[in-house]
Formats: structure tokens, C-alpha cells, sequence
């Protein structure tokens, strides 16, 4: 087991590639009510493969919320999200990474091995995807120790790799680097980026307006629930259309 | 006092001599209340989880229901099982009254509530940190269950001695399906409860040190076990 190896042919190990695309993503007047308040406000947008994605705005904005509506782990009181392309069964193909990992009580394998038995991957061949997504994350040596005793930084990884070994086609990430110091948050986003260079669409919630500079392609920006601006990154930071935006990009802006 | 130091001296004659008749009676109690513990957990975790996950009508109902079953007196549902498996019950047929298994049952029913009712109140503080992580992953709450178990395995151990616990100190409804039989069902709190009806005070001191130092011995050790492994997998 080689990380040269398992880089020179980044898919031979992986989960089966998706037979079909999930993408475009497609919100259309979506809200969220709870408790009385309306948290989410008739947002629409269209997400295509290719570009990565970033959804910025300040605190209470509706980012997370955003990102869990489209993941389908909330459901919209108004409107619709659906994914466009022709695949049955459109959760299959995702995969999200909290920003607090989730991970069982067992070992660093065993929790790539448990995702691995939901998609239905053979038992037989979970050991060498387990291997790969573990190799390639650097997490290797740690393949048979207890998940929770890893550091955050390393839990953080795993969380990735066991997303990776599923092989999505579009990968969530809610603040994956919030409460990491430098080091980890660099080897996180490394993670990242070479999981876009494969194919995996990245959709992610960040109020760090640096990793965002590094990550985006577009940005999505919210503010107290509504979309405010959907554009290229280059123009979100250079001459954002919003006063919002302008403001939160300047640390000016109240929430 | 006499009979306290009367019930020492006796408990360690009994266990010095490896008295037959205490071998018997001690195998028999462990049997009968480790199989109904079996018995319960096999019944209750996927129950108590089931009630955890799944949100249905009456669901409420139910958790009160099963919370109120943990306080069940053991001689009513000796007296129901007795009911059960007499001749004139509808299980009559089996001929089950007055063995080891009535007994089973008997702790079991005692027991699975209590299992059931502590496995609910673990799977679904667990299930509040995994449920979106689990969901995200394509497991729904049917999915969910058996790795919910799994996990929560060292925090489960506590509902399992609390019903062996229940099991093991209980005798009304063994005595009622039971019969407290020699060489049969005489287990030893129903020894015990005859013992003090014969005025033999010592004997009975001593089988409920046995038994106390019993329950004290599988807790220490289960215990022991718990604080190593959860130590190890956090």
C-alpha cells in the first residue's frame, strides 16, 4: 500500500463510480419555518458540476440550514429541491462532513467499512477501498485504532475518507475546518481539492473568508435567510453587487 | 448478633464443604435468571431501540406504559404466568408449570421491561448525536438499529445487570410458578424464604450472603470489563 500508487490511479480503489449524474441541483422558491420563524426565504438556484461551491454569510444567515435542504436531511415547508440528472435514488451518490465529525465507536476502518455496507459495496472488496481512502488521507497507520481517540484535526480526515470511499458525486461540507488549527485545516483542505480534481462536486458552508479565496469557484452568499448574491468568486471578492456583502467581506456587517 | 456471626460461620461451611445441595441450588438460580436475562435482552434492546427511532401513535402511551412495567410486583406476574401454564390455562398444554422454565418466563417478563425501558432512554440519546451523520450515510432508523446497539454497548451493560439484578434478587414469582420443588426449581431466594419459615435463620443468612456476594462478584467483574473497554474506544 503506496500513496504514489494509490495517486497514480486515483479511482482504482474507490467505491463503483455513479452509473448516473445527479447534477444540476436545482432549489426553486425553497423556505424553512421552524418555531415560528421563517429561517429560510424563498431561495432559488441552480448548481451545475464543475465549479466549486461556497455558501458564506454571517452567523444565523441560514448556511447550515441551506446546505442540510439540499442534502435532504431537512425537508423545505415551501418549495422544491431536485436533483436533475437522471439517477433513481440521488442520495445515494452524497455525502456530507459536519463540522463536529460524527464518527462510531469503533475502530478508524470499521467506520469506513460501515458507510462502505450501506451503499451496498461487496464485502469483499471493502478492505482495499478502506486501504486507499485511509492511504490517501494519511491516516493509514491508524487503521485499527479506536475512531474517537484520533486528534480533531485526524477525525476531521477520517470523516473525509470515509466520504471519499463512498465515492460521491457531490460532497457537503458544513465548516469541515472550524475548529482546526492551521496544520489540520491545510491537510483538510488539500483532502478537498484533490476530491474536486476527481470529480466530486464540493458544496461548502464557510464564514472564513480566506478559505473561501482558496476553495471558491462561486459563491453563494445569505444573509438572515435570503439569498443575496449568487456569482463567480472572483467577482463575489472583488466587487460583491450587495451592500451585505460588501459589508461582510469588510467585517462590517451586524447579524 | 449470634445469628449474624451464626450466618458467616455457615456460609463459609457451605462453601468450604462445596455442599452438593448448595452447588445444585446456586447452578439452578444462575441458570434460571441468566436464561431469563437472555431471554430479555433479545427482546428488549430491539425494543427499547425500536421505541427510540420510530415516532407512531401511542408510542407515548407506551414508553409511560413500559417505564411503569420496570416497578412490576414479581407475585402478580407469578400469579399471571401461573394462570398461563395451569392445566386449565391456555398453555396448560406444554406442562410447563412448576419447572425451571416457568420460571424463565416468569423473570423474563419481570426482567424485559426494565431492559427494554433503559435501552429506549440510551438508543435515543445516542441517535440524537449519529442521527443526521447516519441518515447522511443512507441509513434510516430501521438501518440504524443494530449499529445504534453496538455502539452504545458499554452504556447497554448497565441495563443488562439491572436486570440480572431484578432477576436474581426476586422470589415471589419464581415460588408461585416454581413451587420451590427439591432438586427441581429450589432456587436460592425461595431457599432462603423457606428457610426463614422453618426458623433456620443462619442457613437463610448464610445462602443470602452466597447470593449477595454472587451478585457483587458478576458486577465487579462486568464492571471491570466496562471501565476497560470504554477507556479504550472512548
Amino acid at each position: 500500500m503506496g500513496v504514489s500508487t494509490a495517486q497514480a490511479r486515483p479511482h482504482a480503489n474507490t467505491a463503483p463510480a455513479p452509473s448516473a449524474a445527479i447534477l444540476p441541483l436545482a432549489l426553486s422558491a425553497v423556505s424553512y419555518e421552524a418555531g415560528g420563524q421563517r429561517l429560510i426565504s424563498d431561495i432559488s438556484f441552480t448548481l451545475k458540476a464543475g465549479p466549486r461551491t461556497v455558501i458564506m454569510g454571517p452567523n444565523g444567515a441560514g448556511k447550515s440550514l441551506l446546505l442540510r435542504l439540499c442534502h435532504g436531511l431537512l425537508t423545505p415547508t415551501a418549495g422544491t429541491v431536485r436533483w436533475q440528472g437522471p439517477a433513481a435514488h440521488p442520495a445515494r451518490h452524497q455525502a456530507m462532513v459536519f463540522q463536529r465529525p460524527v464518527l462510531m465507536r469503533r475502530t478508524v476502518a470499521a467506520n469506513i467499512a460501515y458507510a462502505l455496507k450501506l451503499r451496498s459495496v461487496p464485502r469483499a472488496r471493502r478492505a482495499r477501498i478502506i486501504e486507499n481512502a485511509l492511504s490517501r488521507t494519511g491516516l493509514a497507520r491508524f487503521a485499527d485504532k479506536p475512531a474517537r481517540l484520533l486528534s480533531g484535526g485526524e477525525q476531521q480526515k477520517l470523516a473525509l475518507a470515509r466520504a471519499w470511499a463512498t465515492r460521491p458525486e457531490v460532497l457537503f461540507l458544513d465548516e469541515p475546518t472550524a475548529s482546526l488549527d492551521p496544520a489540520a485545516t491545510h491537510a483538510v483542505e488539500s483532502i478537498i481539492q484533490t476530491m474536486h480534481d476527481e470529480g466530486t462536486h464540493i458544496i461548502m458552508v464557510t464564514h472564513d473568508i480566506g478559505q473561501a479565496k482558496r476553495l471558491a469557484d462561486e459563491v453563494l452568499f445569505l444573509h438572515k435567510g435570503h439569498l443575496m448574491e449568487h456569482t463567480a468568486a472572483d467577482t463575489f471578492f472583488s466587487a460583491p453587487e450587495s451592500g451585505e456583502a460588501a459589508a461582510f467581506l469588510k467585517g462590517e456587517l451586524r447579524w | 448478633m449470634t445469628d449474624i456471626s451464626d450466618a458467616f460461620v455457615t456460609a463459609l461451611q457451605l462453601l468450604i464443604s462445596f455442599d452438593r445441595d448448595l452447588v445444585q441450588i446456586v447452578g439452578l438460580s444462575l441458570q434460571v435468571s441468566l436464561s431469563a436475562v437472555g431471554l430479555a435482552v433479545l427482546i428488549g434492546l430491539p425494543l427499547g431501540a425500536a421505541l427510540a427511532l420510530f415516532k407512531f401513535p401511542g408510542r407515548d402511551a407506551l414508553i409511560v406504559t413500559l417505564n411503569a412495567l420496570m416497578g412490576l410486583p414479581p407475585v402478580v406476574v407469578g400469579l399471571v404466568v401461573y394462570l398461563m401454564l395451569s392445566r386449565a390455562g391456555p398453555l396448560g398444554v406444554f406442562g410447563l408449570l412448576f419447572t425451571p422454565t416457568a420460571m424463565i418466563i416468569a423473570q423474563a417478563i419481570l426482567v424485559t421491561p426494565i431492559i427494554a425501558a433503559l435501552t429506549r432512554q440510551v438508543v435515543a440519546d445516542l441517535w440524537v448525536e449519529y442521527s443526521e451523520q447516519m441518515r447522511s450515510l443512507g441509513a434510516g432508523p430501521l438501518k440504524a438499529i443494530p449499529a445504534l446497539l453496538f455502539d452504545a454497548r458499554f452504556t447497554l451493560v448497565t441495563a443488562v445487570l439491572a436486570g440480572f439484578g431484578r432477576a436474581s434478587a426476586e422470589v415471589g414469582a419464581v415460588m408461585i410458578v416454581g413451587g420451590n420443588i427439591d432438586h427441581v426449581t429450589r432456587v436460592m431466594t425461595t431457599t432462603i424464604a423457606l428457610e426463614v419459615s422453618k426458623g433456620d435463620l443462619a442457613l437463610a443468612l448464610g445462602l443470602g450472603i452466597i447470593l449477595i456476594s454472587l451478585s457483587l462478584a458478576i458486577n465487579a467483574a462486568t464492571h471491570a470489563v466496562k471501565l476497560r473497554a470504554e477507556a479504550a474506544w472512548v
